[in-house]
């Protein structure tokens, strides 16, 4: 693979970590996921994800507070996520 | 913690009051036998490093100690130290205040149980805590 090709290649993915009672859920810490050519927003990615994956549709069905941060920071359900994105669920932090 | 102190109270001729909290693993009735802090490494450097530079601006505080620690710790173990200095007490105490109720709720860390007969429970968010932070809007 060339050097361009594999950057377009991984430029279309995105990182996700999951944190916690959520990283035990879901039976991994980290995956790479591909986005679809259009913008998107969490909601959107989060819904195709769990229809893809039985699994993951069961924990995040279970847990209604889960909350995402998109590169490190809080966000919404409703922002918008871009290829090369890191992005992170996990349950209300408990911290202190 | 006296070290702590001691730095906070170097940072300058012009500080009249020096406000800490110290936040430490409680004994609890069930056995609890440790706390595991989990946490978000990189995005928890970075929410500690906005808050801290948020209650400075906010409460003009001539100095600030966030120490948060990681991983398993044993019951009386300390968890958390947050230490602000400023000219006059009520900013120092506002800020201490400040930095921790908004730390518990908006910074990356969670806390898993550990109790003597083996149990493993993660902590779960309480209300209480949210409008405490919420509170600081």
């Amino acid at each position: 693979m060339n050097k361009s090709s594999k950057e377009a290649g991984m430029a279309q993915d995105v990182t996700i970590f999951y944190f916690a009672a959520l990283r035990e859920q879901m039976g991994r810490e980290k995956e790479t996921v591909p986005l679809p050519a259009q913008p998107v927003t969490v909601e959107a990615l989060v819904t195709e994800l769990r229809q893809k994956d039985v699994g993951m549709d069961e924990v995040f069905a279970a847990s209604p507070r889960i909350r995402v941060a998109i590169n490190q920071t809080l966000a919404t359900f409703q922002d918008t996520v871009k290829p090369g994105d890191e992005l992170a669920f996990f349950p209300p932090m408990t911290g202190g | 913690m006296g070290a702590e102190m001691d730095r906070l109270s170097a940072d300058s001729w012009g500080i009249g009051g020096i406000s800490v909290f110290m936040g430490q693993v409680r004994d609890g009735p069930d056995g609890l036998e440790s706390l595991t802090l989990e946490h978000y490494p990189g995005m928890t450097e970075k929410v500690l490093t906005e808050l801290a530079a948020e209650a400075v601006k906010r409460f003009r505080l001539i100095g600030c100690t966030l120490i948060h620690r990681v991983g398993t710790l044993v019951v009386g173990a300390p968890i958390v130290f947050v230490g602000t200095s400023s000219a006059h007490r009520a900013e120092a105490l506002a800020g201490t205040n400040f930095l921790i109720d908004r730390l518990k709720t908006g910074a990356p860390f969670w806390k898993c149980e550990r109790y003597q007969d083996g149990r493993q429970v993660w902590v779960d968010a309480r209300e209480a805590d949210d409008k405490a932070a919420a509170s600081w809007d």
